[in-house]
């Protein structure tokens, strides 16, 4: 029993538990017969807001008033641009990548550009740099749907031994914000700077140069989930960031890392996405339909930060 | 200060100065829209950006955010256009409760210490449902009296700057004349002083997110008004251009320091600025990056002012 006090004591375990729940709840209903399809559909789409919401809680880290707005903009933007790149043409898979982490770099520099040079809150300046770069990508999209080529279409929709090769993807890429964020000395510095940024200029932490690395590493996994979800639905759409927004904000929330910066976690980010994405379909086994699921959504949102959150004071 | 101008309206010279700048500019390249009926046009969907604004200002007072202006002022707008016609006392009932359930979070995001943007996040997609419910297709009619409030021609000046002038006033007294405005901006620049001395917060937030309601209420009306017709996604895009707006406007996102008047200006700034590119004849696709540039150049216009400003007051 001490063990699983210790257990219930890490903040990441509701959003677990919580889609374990719902997932039993689906599974039961259909008498057990989706079980394996509906966990991989789960893992699949739970994996780009994993890859965004990973890079959201490091920006959500470094205290109140840090979030980046730009996410969906940034996804749409390096979706549209890597596929008119590669144009259908399995050689230019690589470049492709390459080209939307550039774009993640650049709206990256721009959003630290505008924080610090202005001196505007965060929320403002990714909210004028989102503008420009969903304009960016209204300009190039010009209504075409460009096909992924077909090496990443298959890729990014087939699976390998049972797992979704997405969901891998996303393994990997939070192994190494794990790395980063607790065995890092970066990791350490996003954390003191979320909990008194004051304290941690007086401590020598590099804080400006910690806050521009987190909204780079920010814009760049929003780039890479763009990319991502662009070759597995089959082209970029102009849309297709829009529902990252509060996904990405959501899943930090939900996974129990700090609102008000300074303290955070991965695994509830995993728990988190795999919840949000559960309990859509669950409400969809039911039978219900778009606008009653909307509603629910959202109450079940409310509902949850409400049983997790209010503890600290800060952020809006 | 040596103008004899109070800080408050000094606030509102970088804003005014960007509208002027942006209104003179549309002149040049089109002196026909320098008419009674080229302003209206140019104007009058200014009118329920306006009134979001607004409400997104009130929020922003007590230190907050409301995401879910845009997907409120879409379910209002499909209220109006098919209740408030077909049966004004069940969609005034409608809207009042909705009004209610505004004023609720403000309380509930208070008592729970909750982030404000997750909730009103998490309220989007309560009303983004409720509008989907409502008119899962576009359609509905606007109210007739609501048609004619829109497209009524008063002498002298268009309906958009009347309108336009009557908001700023409506909310310059509620929110800078008025001992509610003055508790409300209290609690977003020192909530604990404001409890301290007295008053309950719970009543100021819950007065804050209830006016926030009633201006975005107004706001779902016009633009039926406008449009004729209603749709779920209709006013999506309101929740970002609110926030700017505000910002435009010379509020700043902490301390309850806003300026009405200057909300106002910001949303007519950010609606002139998509008719400029298209009288500059660059292409629509830029017109939400257009917004995003004005707000940056105002931005960092005022920060240049505020270092003036500075060296001026410390010779």
């Amino acid at each position: 029993m001490i063990s699983f006090g210790n257990l219930a004591r890490k903040p990441w375990i509701w959003s677990w538990m919580a889609a374990f729940l719902v997932w039993f709840a689906t599974i039961m209903v259909t008498g057990g017969a989706s079980t394996l399809g509906l966990s991989q559909a789960a893992l699949t789409f739970a994996a780009f807001s994993i890859i965004v919401g990973i890079g959201q809680m490091f920006v959500i880290t470094l205290g109140p008033g840090n979030i980046d707005l730009s996410v969906p903009a940034t996804m749409t933007l390096a979706g549209t641009v890597a596929l008119k790149l590669m144009n259908v043409e399995n050689g230019m898979v690589v470049p492709g990548l390459l080209v939307a982490v550039l774009i993640g770099l650049a709206v990256g520099v721009g959003n630290y550009a505008l924080i610090k040079a202005l001196r505007i809150p965060p929320i403002i300046a990714t909210l004028s740099m989102s503008f420009i770069v969903q304009s960016a990508a209204i300009w190039t999209n010009r209504g075409l749907r460009i096909k992924p080529p077909s090496v990443l279409a298959d890729f990014t929709t087939s699976s390998t031994l049972g797992v979704p090769n997405v969901a891998l993807v996303a393994l990997g890429l939070s192994l190494i914000a794990w790395v980063l964020l607790e065995k890092s000395v970066y990791g350490r510095w996003i954390s003191a700077i979320g909990q008194s940024m004051a304290a941690a200029r007086m401590a020598g932490i590099p804080v400006d140069g910690a806050r521009f690395v987190t909204y780079l590493l920010c814009a760049v996994l929003a780039s890479v989930a763009g990319y991502l979800l662009a070759c597995f639905s089959g082209g970029a759409a102009l849309n297709m960031g829009a529902e990252y927004l509060l996904m990405s904000i959501a899943v930090v929330v939900i996974g129990g890392t700090a609102v008000a910066g300074g303290y955070s976690n991965v695994p509830g980010i995993w728990g988190a996405s795999l919840f949000m994405f559960l309990v859509v379909s669950m409400l969809n086994t039911y039978g219900i339909g778009a606008g009653v699921r909307l509603i629910m959504t959202g109450l079940i949102i409310i509902s949850v930060i409400m049983l997790a959150g209010g503890r600290r004071t800060g952020m809006r | 200060m040596k103008l004899g101008l109070t800080s408050d309206a000094m606030r509102l010279v970088i804003p005014a100065l960007s509208m002027t700048v942006l209104l003179a500019a549309v002149f040049w390249l089109q002196p026909r829209a320098m008419s009674y009926f080229g302003l209206n046009l140019l104007l009058n969907l200014a009118v329920p950006i306006a009134l979001a604004t607004i409400a997104q200002m009130l929020v922003m007072a007590v230190n907050d955010l409301d995401l879910s202006i845009g997907a409120f002022v879409s379910f209002v707008a499909c209220v109006t256009a098919t209740f408030l016609r077909d049966a004004p006392l069940v969609g005034t009932l409608i809207l009042a409760g909705a009004v209610g359930i505004y004023a609720l979070i403000g309380v509930v995001i208070y008592l729970r210490n909750l982030p404000s943007i997750v909730v009103t996040l998490g309220m989007s997609f309560v009303w983004a449902g409720l509008a989907v419910l409502m008119l899962p297709a576009p359609g509905g009619q606007a109210p007739d009296w609501v048609r004619w409030l829109m497209t009524v021609k008063p002498p002298l000046m268009p309906m958009a700057i009347v309108a336009s002038i009557v908001i700023a006033i409506v909310a310059h007294l509620i929110v800078m004349r008025s001992s509610l405005g003055v508790l409300i901006r209290g609690v977003g620049g020192n909530q604990r002083s404001v409890e301290r001395a007295g008053w309950s917060i719970i009543a100021a937030r819950a007065a804050a997110y209830g006016l926030a309601g009633v201006f975005a209420v107004a706001a779902g009306i016009a633009l039926v008004g406008l449009t004729t017709s209603a749709d779920a996604n209709i006013a999506l895009r309101y929740t970002l251009l609110s926030i700017a707006g505000v910002i435009l406007g010379g509020g700043e996102f902490t301390g309850g320091r806003v300026s009405p008047i200057g909300a106002v200006i910001g949303a007519l700034t950010l609606t002139l600025a998509g008719s400029f590119l298209s009288f500059l004849r660059i292409s629509p696709d830029w017109q939400i990056g257009a917004q995003g540039a004005i707000l940056i150049i105002v931005l960092a216009l005022r920060l240049v002012f505020n270092r003036v400003e500075k060296r001026r007051a410390q010779p």
